[in-house]
Formats: structure tokens, sequence, C-alpha cells
């Protein structure tokens, strides 16, 4: 027994892996909330649950990766101009397709969205190859950086930045902005906000819009962090963003906020101690809010 | 003439369906195979879906219940083909027992959530226990035995005599899915999405009634799960994944929701027009994307809806709740 490492030696150990699972956490959290944060203000305003969310972020993920291909591998280039491309296209879902279903069934709609699931999923396969595309790195935040004697790499502590960074520009923008404030009113009123004179359609395809474009940031910040770009990237990060959007309490971005941070903890954690359960601990999580606070962990009682 | 125009057209496709059977060519017994195991998945469904009001996007996993349920009982207990089905069924219905007891709380979103994340449960167990479940391969080698019934056996293991137990059992879910629709606890279920306050102050329990008819579609899923199973001789954990339990509703909703023919119509479509968009291409999906939105934005009474309007009679209500949204 001489030779094992020492109760005084291991524990320092378990101190860094633990530092080091909660940073893995943060940053997979941060990931969801970028996609759960639109989807989160969609059906905060809209009241529709949109599984095309899922798309988005592929679509901006892929388009990301197209220009900066093409821009002389310029990360940046592509992380602004993909994700403002995708935006075109949640126009023209809300302008033409998804507008005309809001007074119908939830299997309407949800069904609509479904279906622009399957279109660009396909599409995506058609342009890029059903194959997986690698992915580039980005200079400056390739390398790792020491924490704890051990190397964590340092683009996911830039995610791990960006998330908080989004979330309060997104709080400043709602609470004290104009816009912020006429989109809060028709959330909670849609009729008195068109009796006073909100064009409420135009602010629906507005915020539809905002709700697409975080969608395609989050798949574009996804381009280096994930390594590889596959047709159903967006089919699995929606689930992990209906369980955030579901704990936190649905139309609430900070229970969103702090449901995305749960969620990448729970996960990391899972995968490290209990790699058989990980992923039914995250949905029975799901399960028992829905079941016993279905307002979810911040939204407000009914 | 009329009268006679539905009895006489049900006679005329199970005439094609028995001669399918007996003549069609591997290839086409194997894709009415599938459209019927289909069926009888979105039959059973639509029961909750067209009937009730309840959208659930967790029906894969007692679909799947009932393909493990049958993989397992072949595996370490029986190899008797309709003892491995009637062991699905069950393992089907006692899942949906379990999960509808708590899905039944909610309405609306919440139920969609609620039994999203039932279904990925019963699917990341299926992932996950690799020593009962063979994980992400599945379970593999599940032959289908003679039927024996002690004086003679009934061979199952060409495509065409499998066929036919398909045919039995898709003709009995029929059967039972008419008559459960037509019976006193159908009746109320309609009720329940037309009004439930109105139900429930008739003295009704809306959860008990919600939770009979969660858990029929379930046994009807668990019935296709078993089916499917023995057809390909594996089952796949795929099969409670949550893009399968989108499959029922968009049968159901091509087909025309809130009509008894609208999911077979949806299944046959279904199944069909991917044969032969693969034909040609490899991306089906895009092209019922598209069949579903015009659908959606245009047809929301679904084929049979189209149907009956063509042969002018009223078309069935294509929104449960008036004005959808409360």
């Amino acid at each position: 027994m001489g030779l094992g490492p020492s109760q005084a030696q291991r524990a320092p150990d378990m101190l860094e892996s633990i530092v080091h699972v909660c940073l893995a956490g943060l940053s997979i959290g941060m990931f969801i909330w970028l996609v759960a944060s639109g989807l989160t203000l969609i059906f905060g305003v809209l009241k529709v649950l949109n599984f095309a969310h899922g798309t988005f972020y592929m679509l901006g993920a892929y388009l990301c990766y197209w220009i900066l291909a093409r821009m002389g591998d310029n990360f940046w280039l592509g992380l602004i101009l993909g994700p403002l491309a995708v935006c075109a296209v949640g126009f023209l879902i809300e302008r033409f397709f998804l507008r005309h279903v809001y007074h119908l069934a939830l299997p309407y709609q949800l069904l609509l969205t479904f279906a622009f699931v399957l279109i660009f999923d396909d599409a995506v396969k058609i342009i890029w190859g059903a194959g997986s595309l690698g992915s580039p790195t980005v200079p400056g935040l390739s390398g790792s950086f020491p924490i704890l004697g051990r190397n964590f790499p340092s683009y996911s502590l830039f995610i791990i930045a960006v998330g908080p960074l989004v979330a309060l520009a997104m709080w400043a923008f709602l609470e004290r902005t104009w816009w912020g404030r006429i989109i809060r009113a028709s959330s909670s009123d849609r009729e008195m906000a068109a009796a006073i004179g909100v064009r409420v359609p135009a602010l629906y395809t507005s915020v539809f819009v905002l709700g697409t474009w975080l969608g395609a940031l989050g798949g574009g910040l996804a381009v280096p962090y994930v390594g590889l770009l596959t047709p159903g990237m967006g089919e699995v990060i929606i689930i992990d963003a209906f369980v955030v959007a579901v704990i936190g309490g649905l139309g609430s971005l900070k229970g969103a906020f702090f449901g995305a941070l749960i969620i990448g903890l729970l996960s990391s954690f899972g995968t490290r101690f209990i790699p058989t359960f990980d992923m039914f601990l995250t949905f029975i999580l799901m399960a028992g809010v829905l079941l016993w606070r279905p307002q979810g962990f911040f939204g407000e009682a009914k | 003439m009329r009268r006679y125009a539905i009895p006489l057209l049900a006679f005329l496709i199970l005439a094609a369906l028995i001669l399918t059977g007996i003549f069609g060519s591997r290839f086409v017994v194997y894709i009415a195979m599938r459209v019927m195991i289909l069926g009888i998945f979105a039959l059973g469904y639509n029961l909750l879906l067209g009937r009730t009001g309840l959208l659930s996007f967790g029906h894969a996993a007692f679909y799947a219940g009932g393909a493990y349920g049958a993989a397992l009982f072949f595996l370490h207990v029986q190899k008797h083909p309709l003892l491995c089905i009637t062991a699905g069924v069950a393992l089907a219905l006692v899942l949906a027992v379990i999960i509808g007891f708590f899905c039944v709380r909610h309405t609306e979103i919440y139920f969609a959530m609620l039994t999203l994340a039932f279904g990925m449960m019963v699917f990341s167990l299926l992932w996950n226990l690799r020593d009962i479940t063979g994980g992400d391969d599945g379970l593999v080698g599940i032959a289908r035995e003679p039927i024996s019934l002690g004086f003679a056996s009934i061979p199952l293991v060409k495509p065409g005599q499998y066929y036919f137990l398909v045919l039995v059992f898709f003709l009995l879910s029929l059967g039972l899915v008419y008559v459960i629709r037509q019976s006193p606890l159908g009746l109320i279920l309609a009720g329940i999405r037309e009004n439930d306050k109105r139900i429930e102050f008739a003295g009704i329990s809306l959860k008990n009634y919600r939770l009979a008819a969660f858990v029929i579609s379930g046994g009807f899923a668990g019935l296709a799960g078993a089916l499917g199973t023995l057809l390909n001789s594996n089952t796949t954990p795929f099969s409670a994944h949550w893009t399968h339990s989108a499959e029922p509703v968009l049968v159901s909703l091509i087909g025309g929701l809130q009509t008894f023919t609208g999911p077979l119509f949806g299944s046959l479509v279904f199944v069909v027009l991917r044969e032969i968009i693969e034909r040609y291409t490899q991306n089906w999906m895009l092209w019922f994307g598209i069949i579903l939105l015009v659908i959606i934005m245009g047809f929301r009474g679904g084929i049979a809806g189209a149907i009956s309007e063509l042969l002018g009679r009223k078309t069935p209500s294509a929104v449960g709740k008036e004005g959808g949204r409360p």
C-alpha cells in the first residue's frame, strides 16, 4: 500500500477536480442559457414554444463556419455575420407562417415550428453534407489557462464570461429601454397594448427575430467549442433548452439563467460521478419541477 | 347509394389488404406491415390527441416499452410470439399507468412538457442501462417462432406469414378504437376536449378519464412496438426518443385530427410517401416538412377532412378548442 497516494495528497486532487468539474458545468450551462434565453423570450411574449429554436442554433453554427471559412478564417466576422443571416430566416418564418397560427390550438403551433426543424435539418444536409464539419481555432482563445495546477480551455472561460454579459444586456434592454418596456407590456396584456397604440404584430416579429438572433449567436459561439458540427446538433440542444426553460419557469428569463446553471452543473457532475444516470437526473428534475412547482423556480405563481 | 359507400369501401380495402398479403412482393408486404403498425400507434394515440385534446410528446416511451418488453420476454422467458406481444403490451400499460398518473395533473403545454420529460427518462434508461437493454445497439436476434396451438403450429418466419398476424392485430385495434370512440367513455373524452369545465360540473373526474385515455393510447403504442420488434427482429433505443414521439402527432395531423380514419390515411402517406421520395432523393424530411407546412397553413382538416369535403359532407372542425388558446 506504500505506493498509493496518501490521504494528504489526494485531498487537493479532489478539490482541483471539483473546481474543474464546476467550471466545465458553468460553460455548458452558459451555452444552454444562450439558446434558452431566446426560447424563453419568444415564449414569454408570443406564448409559442418554438421547436425550431434548436434549428436556429444549428443554422447559426453552420453559417458562422461558412462565413469564417470564406473570410480568411476570421472567427469574429463569422460570429457577427452568421447570426444576422439567421435573423432573416427567423423574420420570414414569423412574418409568413407563425403569425397565422397564433389563434390555433397548441398542436398546430408546435408542429409548425417542428416542420421547420425537418426542413432545415435536411437543407443543411444538402448544402454542407450529412457528415460532420471540423471546427476552427479562435486566435487568442485557443490555448488553455492554468487553474489550480490543471489546464482549463481559455475558450470555455470566455463562454463563462459571455453568458452573464448577455444576461445583463437583456436585463438592461427589457427593463431600461422604451422598446423593452413595450415588449413587457405586450407580454402581460396583448389587447391592452394594442388598444393604446402598440403595433403588436410588428412587435411580435421583432421579438421573434431577437430570439432567433440569440439562438443563432449560441450556435456561432458553439463552433469552436463543440469540435464538430453535425446536422442534428439542434435537436440535442433544444431539449436541454426546454428543460432549462421549464425549470426556471416558462417565460422567465431570470429563471432560464439560473436553470441553465443548474442543468450545466448537474450534467457535468453527473457525467463525472454517475455517468449512467446523468441524463435521467436532468429529466427527473424537469418532471419534478413541472409536478410540484409548474411555474418554475423563478416564475410567478398563477 | 351513399349509405352503402362506407361499408363497400371498407370491404374493398379489406380485400385489398388480404390480396396484398397473398400476392404482394416481399417489399410491398413489408411496407404494408409498416403502414399497419404505424396505423395502430397513431390510431391509439389519436384517442388522446384528437379525442381528448391532450398533446403528448412522450408516447414513444410506450412504443419502446412494448418493443423492449417483447424482446426481453423473448430473450429471457419464452419465445412464443403471442406471449411476447402480450408481455410487451403489459409493460407498456404499466408504464402508461405510472407516467400517466403524474402527467394528467396538467393540460396543454405543461402536459406536453411533462410527457416529454418522462419519455426522455425512458430513453435515457434504455440508452444507459447497457446490461439489460443493450445500450445504443438495442436488443438483437428476436426471431419469429411459429405460433403453436397444441394440435398445429402456424409459421411466421416469412414476411408473407407474419403479415397476417399484423393484419389481425390491425383489424382488432381498428374495431376496438371504433368501439371506444362510440362508447360512453369515448363521448366523455370528446366532451373533455370541447369543454372540460362542463364535464367536471357533471360530476365526472377529469383526471380519471384523462388517465384512461392516456393508458389506452399507451397500450396501443405498446402493441405497435411489440409488432415492430418482431418485424425487424431487433429494438433500438431511439424508438423512445422524442423525435419518434413526434411521429404519431404528425401522422394524426396529416390524416386529420378528430376523425376516425385520419391516422390511417396519415400512416399510409407517411410510410409510402417516404419510400417514394427516398427513391429519388435522400431528403425526405425536407419534403415532409413542406407537406406539413401546407397542411397546417391550408388544410387543417388533414386528408380525411379534404376527402369528406370532396364527398360533400360537413368538415370536422379542425381546431379542438374554439379560439385555440384561452
